[in-house]
C-alpha cells in the first residue's frame, strides 16, 4: 500500500492511502470530535462537528481520505467556533436537559459540551414536544433527545441488514422512523437485536426500565463485530 | 389545395394555463367551418417566451405575432387575417417603450435583443412532432458525432467551446466530460438534471415541453463521447406537460432508430430513462438525485467521491442540466470557435433565463453571457411596472442573493455575479420594486430552504432554522441590535460547514440583503419601520381627516369594525388596537384617505 506524508497541526505524519484524515489523527493522538462516525458503518459526514481546515477549506474528517503533502490543521478559530456553534444547534434543536436523562453521564452529546467548553447556548431553544415511542417490548425511543446522527439507520441497514430505521420529513421535522412510520412495537422487519440501542450517542434510543447506571452503552459493540467479521 | 399558413399555438405551460388549448380548439372549429383545413395547419409549440401575454400565437408567413388571444378573438383572426389577408391589430403586440404596434415577432423589443440558441426551436417546432425537429437541422449533430467524429474529438471540441454547466455552479462541461471518459469502468451513465425547483424558474421546463430532443441528442452525443450507453432524464413531477412530452419524444426517438441498440445503424447503443422526482428540492443538488434515482431518500452525500468517479449505483456518471444538453447539438455542428466567439471569453454562450417578479414582460429569456443586468430588466423585460422604482434584483434563486440597482450595469456571468454575493444559478431572476420589503424576502427565500433542508447535516438544518426564526423576530417588530450580527454569524457557519450546496448558499439571500439593505434592517429593528409597508406588525392605517368624506364605504368593509362613524358626517375615526392591518379600507376608499404608515410614532 502507498505510503503518504502529511501535516497534521504542524506534525510531520506518514499514513496509508486510502486513509481517512479522522483514522490518521485518531492513530496518532490527534483529538477530532465526532458525533455520527462510529466504527464499523459508513462515515456520511452528517453532524460536521469533525470539520478541519485543509489549505483554507473546511471539510469533514470522517469523508475525507488523506492526500500527500496535505495540512490539515483541526484547532484553527473559525473551526473551533463552527464545532461550538454546530453543539449549540444541537442542543437548542432538542431537549437535552442532562439531569432529567437516563444517559446522564455516558452520553457522547454530554461529553461533546464538556469537551468543546459549551458554557453556555446562545441561541433560543426550541423546547420540541415529540411522542415517546415506548411500544418496542424492550426498548423505547424519545426523539426530543435525537441528534439525527443516522447511527441507528447505518446500523440496522448495513450491520444487521434489517433496514427497520429510516429517515422521514424534511428540515426542521426530521425524523427517523421505525418501517414505514409505524409504531416500534409494530414495525415488523426489527429483530429486536438492540444494536441500535447500543450505537445511539444519546438518551435517544434506550433500553426499557435500564436505571441511569444501568443504561451503559457500548459504542463500540458494532466496530467489535464488523471486525470479527471481517478475520472469519 | 396549397397549404399556405402555419398557425403556431404556444402550448408552454404558462399559456396553457392561461386556456391556450381553448383558443387552439375554437380555431380549429373555426378554420374546419370555413372550409380552410387543407390551407391552414395548425401546431402546437413550446414556450415563445412571453408568458405574461399568454396565449399568443404566431402566424406564418408573415411572423404575426398576437397576444392575450381568447376564444372570443377567433372569428375575427380567421375572418380577417386568414381569409381577407389584413392583421388583427387589436391583438398586436404594442410595446409602450418603443410606441409603436409590433407588425411582426421580429419588431418586438421583447425579441430583439435576444439571440437564441438553446430555445431557437423553443415556440417555432411542434414539439411531439420528431420530423419538424428534424427538419430544423436536428439529429445531424448526431450523425456527425457519430460517424465523422472519435470521442475524443468531440471532447476536444466541447473543452475548446468554454461551456460551462448551466445549472448554476459553471464547472467547465468539457472537463467533466473529460473525466467520465477517463474512468476505466465498464458501466457509465449520462443524467440529465431537470429538477428544477428555484422559485421563479421555468427554463428546464420550457426546453423540455418546447424542444425535448434537444435534450436527447445532446445526452445521445456525450454518451458516445464518455462510452455510456444508458441515461436517465431526471424530472420534477411538478412538469405533467414536460414528462409527457418528453416521453413521446423518447419513443419517436427509438422508432426512428435515434435512441436504442444500434443508433443510426453504428453499432452504438444508448437508452434512455425518464425518471420523476417526488417534490424535493433539494433532489437538483447532483448528488442526492443520484440517491434519488437509485431508489434511496434524496439525500446528499459528500463529495468527494464525485459522481464522474462514482455516480449512479457506483457507476462512473456524466450529469449535466437540461440547458446545458441543449447546447450540445449546436456546438458540435457549428464548432467550438463559434460558440467561443458568442457571449464573454469567461463564459461563452448564452444563457436563458426566466424574468419574473415585478417587470412588465415576465417570462423566458435567452441572452448572450455578459449582456447586463439593466439590458435584461429593462430593455427586454420592459422595466418596472406602474411607474414604480426599482429596488432590487434576485438572481439564483433561493441559493443566490439579491443586487442593489447600483450593480445593474454588471454583466451577466458567474464570476460577476458570485462577486457580488449572488450566483449565476440555473435562471432565476426575480425583480423587486420599492413595494418590496427586503427583509420579507430574505425571510421568505430563507423559509423556502428552511423548509427544503433535507434534514442530513446540523448546520443546514437547525442553523437556517436560527436564522429564519431571527428574521421572524425582527419582522415581528421585536429584533434587537445584536440579531444583526447573530444573523451574519450563523450565516456565516452555515455557508462554511454545511454538507451540500443547498445549505452553503442558503444564507445567500440573508447575507446580501444584510449587505446592500443593511438600513432597511436597521429601520425594522431601531425604528419598528417597514419602507415598503410590507410587515403587518410595523404598519398602521390612519384616516386624513381632511380627505374624509364620509362616504362610509370603509366602515362596511371593515372585518372586525375598526372603523366607526356617521355618513355624511366626515371624519370616519379608525381604532388602531382593534385594525387587523388587512387593507381593505385603504383599496375601497375613493378619496384616498387612508394612508398606511409605519415607523414608530414620535
Amino acid at each position: 500500500m502507498e505510503t503518504i506524508r502529511l501535516k497534521i497541526d504542524g506534525r510531520e505524519i506518514t499514513a496509508q492511502a486510502g486513509q481517512t484524515i479522522l483514522e490518521v489523527a485518531k492513530e496518532n493522538g490527534i483529538n477530532i470530535p465526532t458525533l455520527c462516525h462510529l466504527d464499523g458503518v459508513e462515515d456520511v459526514g452528517a453532524c460536521r462537528l469533525c470539520i478541519v481546515d485543509v489549505h483554507g477549506q473546511l471539510v469533514t474528517s470522517c469523508t475525507t481520505k488523506v492526500g500527500a503533502d496535505m495540512d490539515v490543521q483541526t484547532q484553527t478559530a473559525p473551526v473551533k467556533e463552527y464545532r461550538r456553534m454546530i453543539l449549540e444547534l444541537l442542543f437548542a434543536e432538542g431537549s437535552h436537559v442532562c439531569s432529567f436523562c437516563v444517559s446522564n453521564g455516558g452520553c457522547e452529546l454530554q461529553d461533546l459540551a464538556c469537551d468543546l467548553e459549551m458554557h453556555s447556548v446562545r441561541v433560543p431553544y426550541s423546547f420540541p414536544r415529540n411522542r415517546i415511542d415506548a411500544t418496542h417490548p424492550q426498548f423505547l425511543i424519545d426523539r426530543d433527545r435525537c441528534v439525527l446522527c443516522g447511527r441507528c439507520v447505518r446500523v440496522c441497514a448495513q450491520v444487521e441488514g434489517a433496514h427497520t430505521w429510516g429517515f422521514a420529513e424534511r428540515g426542521s421535522t426530521a425524523r427517523v422512523i421505525t418501517d414505514l412510520a409505524v409504531d416500534w412495537g409494530q414495525a415488523e422487519s426489527c429483530t429486536s437485536c438492540g444494536k441500535c440501542v447500543e450505537s445511539c450517542p444519546t438518551g435517544a434510543i434506550v433500553r426499557k426500565g435500564a436505571s441511569n447506571a444501568e443504561m451503559r452503552k457500548k459504542a463500540d459493540l458494532v466496530g467489535r463485530l464488523t471486525e470479527r467479521r471481517e478475520h472469519e | 389545395m396549397n397549404r399556405r399558413l402555419d398557425v403556431l399555438v404556444c402550448s408552454g405551460a404558462a399559456c396553457v394555463s392561461s386556456h391556450s388549448a381553448e383558443v387552439k380548439s375554437a380555431l380549429a372549429c373555426e378554420i374546419d367551418a370555413r372550409g380552410l383545413s387543407d390551407e391552414i395547419r395548425l401546431v402546437e409549440t413550446g414556450c415563445m417566451g412571453p408568458c405574461e401575454l399568454g396565449p399568443v400565437l404566431l402566424i406564418y408567413p408573415g411572423g404575426t405575432f398576437y397576444v392575450r388571444v381568447s376564444p372570443n378573438d377567433v372569428a375575427e383572426i380567421v375572418e380577417e387575417h386568414f381569409l381577407k389577408g389584413r392583421p388583427v391589430r387589436r391583438l398586436l403586440w404594442e410595446t409602450p417603450e418603443a410606441r409603436r404596434i409590433a407588425e411582426e415577432k421580429k419588431q418586438v423589443p421583447f425579441f430583439e435583443k435576444q439571440q437564441k440558441i438553446v430555445l431557437a426551436n423553443c415556440g417555432e417546432i411542434d414539439p411531439e412532432n420528431i420530423e419538424e425537429f428534424i427538419a430544423t437541422g436536428g439529429y445531424e449533430a448526431l450523425g456527425r458525432a457519430l460517424t465523422e467524429k472519435s470521442p475524443e474529438e468531440l471532447i476536444e471540441t466541447l473543452v475548446a467551446s468554454g461551456l460551462r454547466g448551466r445549472g448554476g455552479a459553471g464547472f467547465p462541461t468539457g472537463l467533466k466530460w473529460r473525466f467520465v471518459a477517463r474512468e476505466s469502468g465498464k458501466t457509465k451513465v449520462v443524467v440529465c438534471n431537470a429538477d428544477e425547483g428555484d422559485p421563479g424558474a421555468f427554463m428546464d421546463r420550457s426546453l423540455l415541453e418546447g424542444d425535448p430532443h434537444s435534450v436527447i441528442e445532446g445526452m445521445t452525443i456525450a454518451a458516445y463521447a464518455v462510452g455510456a450507453n444508458h441515461g436517465y432524464v431526471y424530472v420534477r413531477a411538478e412538469y405533467p406537460l414536460a414528462i409527457r412530452r418528453l416521453k413521446t419524444a423518447i419513443e419517436q426517438a427509438r422508432n426512428a432508430g435515434l435512441l436504442g441498440l444500434n443508433i443510426l445503424e453504428t453499432g452504438f447503443a444508448f437508452d434512455l430513462e425518464v425518471r420523476i422526482g417526488a417534490g424535493a428540492f433539494v433532489c437538483g443538488e447532483e448528488t442526492a438525485l443520484i440517491a434519488s434515482i437509485e431508489g434511496e431518500r434524496g439525500m446528499p452525500r459528500t463529495r468527494p467521491p464525485y459522481p464522474s468517479t462514482s455516480g449512479v449505483f457506483g457507476h462512473p456518471t456524466l450529469i449535466n442540466n437540461a440547458e446545458t444538453w441543449g447546447n450540445i447539438r449546436h456546438i458540435v455542428l457549428h464548432g467550438a470557435q463559434w460558440f467561443a466567439a458568442i457571449g464573454t471569453p469567461q463564459s461563452p454562450g448564452t444563457k436563458v433565463f426566466a424574468l419574473s417578479g415585478k417587470v412588465v414582460n415576465t417570462g423566458l429569456v435567452e441572452v448572450p453571457m455578459g449582456t447586463t443586468l439593466r439590458e435584461v430588466i429593462f430593455d427586454i423585460g420592459g422595466g418596472i411596472p406602474n411607474g414604480k422604482a426599482f429596488k432590487a434584483v434576485q438572481t439564483g434563486g433561493p441559493s443566490g442573493g439579491c443586487i442593489p440597482a447600483e450593480y445593474l450595469d454588471t454583466p451577466i456571468d458567474y464570476e460577476s455575479l458570485k462577486k457580488l454575493g449572488a450566483i449565476m444559478g440555473s435562471g432565476g431572476i426575480i425583480v423587486m420594486d420599492e413595494d418590496n420589503c427586503m427583509v420579507n424576502i430574505a425571510k421568505y427565500f430563507l423559509d423556502f430552504t428552511c423548509d427544503e433542508s433535507c434534514g442530513k447535516c446540523v448546520p443546514c438544518r437547525a442553523g437556517t432554522r436560527q436564522m429564519l426564526d431571527l428574521l421572524e423576530k425582527i419582522t415581528d417588530g421585536k429584533g434587537e441590535t445584536a440579531d444583526i450580527d447573530r444573523l451574519r454569524s450563523l450565516g456565516m457557519m452555515v455557508a462554511s460547514t454545511s454538507l451540500c450546496g443547498l445549505g452553503q448558499s442558503a444564507p445567500n439571500p440573508v447575507l446580501s440583503t444584510l449587505k446592500y439593505f443593511g438600513h432597511e434592517y436597521q429601520a425594522h429593528i431601531h425604528e419598528h419601520r417597514c419602507e415598503a409597508k410590507v410587515c403587518p406588525s410595523m404598519i398602521r392605517f390612519e384616516i386624513n381627516p381632511a380627505a374624509c368624506r364620509a362616504c362610509d364605504k370603509c366602515r362596511t368593509v371593515c372585518p372586525v369594525t375598526a372603523i366607526t362613524g356617521k355618513p355624511g358626517t366626515p371624519p370616519y375615526q379608525l381604532d388602531a388596537q382593534t385594525c387587523i392591518r388587512c387593507g381593505r379600507c385603504a383599496e375601497v376608499c375613493p378619496f384616498d384617505a387612508i394612508a398606511i404608515n409605519s415607523g414608530d410614532l414620535n
